[in-house]
């Protein structure tokens, strides 16, 4: 119980990873990327391509790969998203739709069906452990996933909020008109923020290669877990989004306890759990559902 | 104040009777289509009008309701588990195919408080998470085999071309309810409100218009819609295997047909849905760069062409074929 509950924290770091750049662009473009997960799958693609062809440490590549994934985020904004969020709300779900249903299956063109990992390119890290009292093992990949996620969101908190580029994206964020007669050059933030969404969408691809095999549909899973750590954890924040990472991980873990297949649906399950607390918290069938319900339809 | 008998209201124009006619004429000559079609087209077509189902449920969900939804598969999913489960219990099976939409519309309506809680993109992320769920349950069934899946056997019992005309007929008249539906739905109140919330929720529901009752109806009516459609497409695969009807895959070609045929219009899904049937008669055998399409035509109709084929010819023309919306006409 303990040792799940324990791995389950261990897990919830990779899941706060890829749901940090969710979570930022949310909270600054007011966008949910549909191709979030995709474009983690990419980036896991391109520290493996480079791995292996160039015979060096994914941790190297990763270095390389963070940049082309932060232009390529620049360029999402400037091509698609800013277009699309000016052609109204529900436009940036469809065109982000549409780009996750290119990158993967461009993916399986370029790569196949045959699932991938970066395990065996960091040698004993991705085994190796240290074992607590009591008989509860730490994986170091797992510890140093966690740590990862920790000082990327300390470090983006930080940035938020003393960085001046920082106070621009979340003046911005607040109000994009207000912030225009400020002076701030509103596109030129919002594409500084989806390159830093999309850099950090690059560390998470590389940890998910590192500890699991990935495939080029691999993308919508990843996109879900991540959305379910920010819904968890309460939109807005991204200490939230680490909390709430953890309890997915956590449940999904005591889940697999249960039954093979437990995994997965007990991370839904709590999801969908949380949104029905929410739902109750803000009044629930007394206000207006139940009441719409014994008027007359319209 | 203007005089108000300079202004008159009209729904009906010539060009729309003349449509409704022939929309009718059409649907009455297709209902003879397995005598004259022969074996292959019969089946074709019975697929075609599976297209139609979906492409105008999703168009009622988010052209009609806002509702961007990326886990219609559910429904579609669930409505051929139930038909699966319905006809192990001894249901006849195409009975259980007319039921099937009924039970999932009820399950709908159970989900309906919560899912509709969510806004934009976290209904659409949350549809597809119920949409895992329902897929990972529907495994757990010891009569699915998990993803080994099972087959419909009681369908078998039907000589090939006494089920192929049944598949086609009972698509036939699915497709039929279902436009009737949300033909009628679209020109009642219910119609307006809808339209009114797609433009403006909060401004809707300050004017009075009750937000959550009418986006219900049309959230139900997708999920049945797509649950017939799930069932239809398992009376013609009859195998049922859950990775492939919980597929995301059948939301894709949704938000295919609904982008280019014309998002928010009635026809445009219709359109919509016949010239993705046409692209995957002429390109279905190449897999991925057909997918790759698909997607890269979402991309480009919801940023260049947002009314699609149909809005676009339609606000050029001024020609509306289906009598939905009101047209104001000025006397001299």
């Amino acid at each position: 119980m303990i040792d799940q509950i324990v791995q389950g924290v261990l897990l919830g770091g990779y899941y706060a990873l890829i749901a940090c750049g969710l979570s930022f662009m949310y909270g600054v473009m007011r966008i949910i990327n549909l191709a979030h997960g995709s474009l983690a799958v990419l980036a896991a693609f391109l520290v493996w391509y480079i791995t292996e062809h160039f015979a060096m440490s994914p941790f190297i590549a990763l270095l390389i790969v963070i940049p082309i994934m932060a232009a390529a985020g620049w360029l999402l904004q400037r091509t698609v998203l800013d277009r699309s969020l000016r052609s109204g709300p529900l436009t940036p779900l469809l065109s982000t739709f549409g780009i996750a249903i290119v990158i993967d299956n461009l993916l399986f063109e370029r790569f196949g069906a045959d699932t991938r990992s970066l395990a065996p390119d960091i040698g004993d890290l991705s085994y190796k452990s240290w074992t607590l009292p009591g008989g509860v093992t730490v994986g170091q990949l797992g510890l140093l996933t966690l740590a990862t996620a920790v000082v990327l969101i300390v470090g983006l908190q930080l940035f938020l909020k003393y960085a001046p580029l920082g106070r621009a994206i979340r003046a911005t964020a607040e109000d994009r008109d207000t912030a225009e007669l400020m002076g701030i050059d509103s596109r030129a933030v919002y594409g500084a923020a989806a390159a830093i969404a999309l850099g950090t969408v690059a560390i998470a691809g590389a940890f998910l290669g590192m500890r699991s095999a990935f495939d080029p549909y691999a993308g919508g899973a990843q996109l879900i877990f991540a959305f379910e750590a920010v819904v968890i954890g309460g939109t807005g924040s991204l200490w939230g989004t680490l909390l709430g990472a953890i309890a997915l991980g956590v449940a999904q873990n005591l889940g697999a306890e249960l039954n093979p297949q437990g995994f997965l649906i007990a991370g839904h399950v709590l999801f969908f759990c949380v949104l029905a607390v929410r739902f109750f918290a803000a009044g629930g069938f007394s206000s207006g559902w139940l009441k719409a319900l014994r008027r007359q339809p319209a | 104040m203007t005089d108000v008998r300079m202004v008159s209201v009209r729904r009906w124009s010539t060009v729309s009777v003349v449509a409704i006619s022939g929309l009718a004429a059409l649907i009455a000559i297709l209902a003879f289509g397995p005598s004259f079609l022969g074996a292959y087209w019969t089946g074709r077509i019975t697929t075609l009008f599976i297209y139609v189902i979906l492409a105008v449920m999703w168009n009622a969900l988010a052209g009609y309701g806002g509702l961007v939804s990326v886990g219609q598969q559910a429904f579609f999913g669930l409505g051929a588990y139930v038909v699966i489960r319905l006809s192990n219990g001894g249901v006849p099976v195409y009975s259980a195919i007319a039921i099937a939409p009924v039970i999932v519309a009820l399950l709908a309506l159970v989900l309906s408080p919560l899912a509709l809680r969510l806004r934009g993109g976290e209904f659409a992320i949350g549809m597809w998470v119920f949409a895992e769920l329902a897929h990972l349950l529907v495994n757990l069934d010891g009569l699915i085999q998990g993803e080994t899946g099972t087959s419909l056997v009681a369908i078998s019992a039907f000589a090939p071309e006494v089920r192929r005309a049944n598949n086609y007929w009972f698509a036939l008249g699915a497709m039929t309810i279902f436009l009737a539906l949300v033909f009628v739905l679209l020109r009642s109140r219910t119609g307006a409100s809808v339209q009114a919330i797609r433009d403006n929720e909060e401004a809707a529901a300050s004017v009075g218009v009750r937000v959550l009752s009418t986006k219900r109806t049309i959230f139900v009516l997708a999920a049945a819609g797509c649950a017939a459609a799930g069932a239809l497409t398992l009376s013609t695969l009859i195998t049922f295997q859950p990775k492939t009807f919980f597929s995301v895959q059948w939301t894709a070609y949704m938000i295919f047909m609904t982008l280019v045929g014309g998002l928010g219009t009635f026809e445009g899904p219709i359109i919509g849905a016949v010239v993705f049937f046409i692209v995957e008669s002429l390109l279905g055998a190449s897999g991925v760069w057909y997918l790759i399409t698909l997607g890269a035509s979402a991309l480009v109709f919801s940023l260049w062409v947002p009314r699609g084929i149909w809005g676009t010819l339609s606000a050029r023309s001024g020609v509306q074929l289906m009598p939905i919306g009101y047209r104001l006409l000025f006397r001299k």
